[in-house]
């Protein structure tokens, strides 16, 4: 994994509250056995009509979101279904980062295991933002993990809340699964510990 | 005296690794581990890719489910991309050592069916899957919840997860339930009143002498959908009602073990005096039986309500949702939907596909014929589940009644295997999601218990089932 820098993208703003992971991306999409080529499934039943043509008046057809990485989504972003194929889907279309007020817990903890960074910011702020896409949707905003904040055009910063762990892992381009590897040592302590388990492995015939 | 606590305290603790610090988050161990087809390819690719083995193949178990077809099943698998995530599924588990009942086999099932099924669902484990309706196992007090592929890599590498410690909420529901009034009219109405976001961060207890009353079953068909209020976990305390259940499934304790077993799961109970960090009432006796109107199971209301008016709502973030909504159900604001007209019903889901849901079912159905313009698809949730019910002459019933009895499988739930709704159609749904599309592309859902959606599919319209359950 690459280690995130700070970047600066256009808002794509999807102004929908409680976005869920079926609208992400549809469970039709779901029967492949790879995490690549899901950008194009992303949002697929609202960005296509039922010929497969793209809708002109969704977000994700116009200008605004080609080379975009930020998507500004309404309240509650990333409920229902634990597939993390909705967050490969965002970052295959070009996504770093979702600004929402708050993330499903499953969905948060998905997008921290790939890079996509889950901002969170408070109701002022978020419709703050939404009128900043609708008055100059040109602007660009900044966000830098390390300080944990959104800066905005005016100079002005927003801190978001990030779990500390993730976020090193992040800056440091680590992912989380070398760390569990390293503790293995207490792990089979623990197993030696408590040996009690189902066994999967007996044969019911 | 140690500090009084509650349930999901003490399971919590007994899998801590090491424990959560300020830098890090604990390290959880793992007791079962089930796999399904279409969230664990791209993990065992990861330990392919890195040299890994599956560290504990002995407390993993793989199932397929969510895109099997439920054709009879000597028909070929028609969908090429399901049937090579099939065959994937097949090597991967061969590959690995992870027993696996294939689609074929006498106990394979919905993944959240079949833990509860074998015996391998018990009080005080730990136990995850690469599916967000996990929650269902908390119904015997284990921790039990849904993570995504990343996290599926982690734990078969390493059979732990890292995971911040989440709060915990009381769902306490006093009183008992009336004629009519099921398990998942409660949780339909605790979602109606918490909100899709609700239980964010929270891991629910299920308490009150409503729960004590309910059987496994039922407690399985609430636990499931603690998710559907943002919580990704909801758990019953293990009483006489689980061990009863337990006692004699193929991999639950035997003999002395199983003494010990029990000895050790009575302790599990919420301390007297542990606290929750927050709490929620649901009055039994008031509740009726709930359906959905809207496209988050968050948009319930009382089968004898009324549509909501978006004109009514404060705040215009939520109003918009709602006009959203009513759009794309079609719907009209301050209508009942009481009579109104349907398609389909599915009986089905890891939240209504148990033996008692089908019994309930077939008891109302019997003797009647669905209408008309409805077609009914019943799919039972294991292949063990659909043995029994043919063993008792269930299927008889449906299929006299004109609807389609069909294998096992997630089926129309999720609408990835072909059977779906097409577009405008109107389903009355015994499953757990009514989003957009869910049931196929336009579809329409009305959730629902499995006695609202017989009672529907006889009249061919959305009907109370209290008016027949009376008559009876
Ligand atoms: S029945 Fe539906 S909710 Fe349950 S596991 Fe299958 S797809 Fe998921």
């Amino acid at each position: 994994m690459q280690p995130i820098r700070p970047f600066s993208s256009r808002l794509v703003a999807l102004p929908i509250e409680n976005i869920d992971t079926d609208q992400i991306i549809p469970a039709r999409f779901l029967k492949t056995t790879s995490a690549e080529g899901l950008g194009a499934a992303l949002f697929y039943d609202w960005r296509y009509d039922a010929q497969g043509a793209p809708r002109p008046d969704f977000i994700l057809n116009q200008p605004q979101a080609q080379g975009a990485h930020i998507l500004l989504a309404g309240h509650n972003f990333g409920a229902g279904s634990s597939r993390e194929h909705a967050v490969w889907a965002l970052q295959g279309f070009g996504f770093r980062a979702v600004i929402s007020t708050y993330f499903a817990d499953i969905f948060r903890n998905n997008a921290l295991k790939n890079g996509l960074l889950p901002i969170q910011v408070d109701a002022e702020t978020h419709r703050q933002l939404f009128s900043l896409v609708q008055e100059a949707p040109e602007t660009e905003v900044q966000i830098n993990l390390e300080a944990q904040q959104v800066v905005l055009p005016d100079g002005r910063a927003v801190s978001f809340p990030i779990d500390p762990f993730a976020r090193r892992c992040l800056l440091d381009g680590v992912d989380q699964l070398g760390y569990l590897l390293n503790m293995a040592d207490r792990i089979a302590a623990y197993e030696a510990a408590h040996p009690q388990r189902v066994n999967t492995l007996l044969n019911l015939a | 005296m140690s500090q009084p606590r509650t349930l999901f305290e003490k399971v919590w603790e007994r899998h801590l690794v090491a424990p959560q610090t300020d830098e890090s988050p604990a390290v959880l161990y793992i007791d079962l581990h089930l796999v399904h087809e279409v969230t664990s390819p791209q993990a065992f690719t990861m330990l392919r890719e890195r040299g890994l083995k599956v560290r504990r193949p002995d407390c993993t178990l793989g199932t397929m489910d969510h895109s099997t077809p439920t054709t009879p099943l000597d028909i070929p698998i028609m969908d090429a991309q399901a049937a090579a995530q099939i065959e994937q599924m097949k090597r991967n588990c061969a590959e690995f050592g992870v027993p696996l009942y294939a689609l074929g086999s006498a106990y394979q099932g919905i993944v959240h069916v079949i833990g509860p099924e074998l015996g391998l669902t018990q009080p005080g484990m730990t136990i995850v899957c690469g599916d967000s309706h996990t929650s269902t196992h908390g119904a015997f007090g284990a921790l039990a919840f849904g993570i995504g592929t990343s996290e599926v890599g982690h734990v078969l590498a390493t059979q732990c997860l890292l995971q911040n410690k989440p709060k915990t909420m009381a769902v306490r529901v006093e009183g008992s339930l009336k004629l009519g009034v099921s398990a998942k009219d409660v949780i339909l109405a605790l979602i109606a009143k918490i909100g899709v976001g609700g239980g964010t961060g929270y891991v629910f207890e299920y308490c009150g002498s409503a729960i004590r009353a309910l059987s496994m079953e039922e407690r399985m068909t609430i636990c499931n959908m603690s998710i559907e209020g943002g919580a990704r976990a909801g758990m019953v305390a293990p009483d006489e009602t689980t061990f009863a259940y337990l006692e004699g499934r193929p991999f639950a304790p035997k003999g002395e073990a199983w003494e010990c077993a029990v000895a050790d799961w009575r302790t599990l109970p919420t301390d007297e005096g542990a606290v929750f960090d927050a709490e929620v009432y649901i009055d039994a006796d008031s509740l009726e039986p709930m359906i959905t109107y809207g496209t988050n199971p968050g948009m319930g209301m009382p089968i004898t309500g009324r549509i909501p008016d978006p004109d009514s709502i404060g705040d215009p973030s939520q109003r918009e949702t709602l006009i959203k909504a009513l759009k794309y159900m079609d719907l009209q604001p301050n209508a009942p939907l009481l009579g109104h007209k349907i398609d389909v019903v599915f009986l089905g889901s890891c939240t209504n596909s148990r033996l008692s849901d089908l019994r309930a079912a077939a008891a109302l159905l019997k003797g009647h014929k669905i209408a008309p313009n409805v077609r009914m698809l019943v799919v039972p949730g294991s292949q063990q589940v659909k043995r029994q019910a043919e063993a008792e002459g269930l299927h008889e019933i449906f299929k006299a009644a004109g609807a389609e009895w069909r294998e096992a499988g997630c089926s129309m739930c999720i609408a990835m295997n072909g059977d779906q709704l097409q577009p405008g159609e109107y389903a009355v749904s015994t499953s757990n999601r009514n989003f957009e599309g869910r049931q196929g592309k336009g579809g329409r859902t009305f959730l629902a218990s499995p006695l609202t959606a017989v009672a529907s599919a006889i009249n061919g319209c959305v009907t109370d089932p209290r008016e027949m359950l009376e008559r009876v």
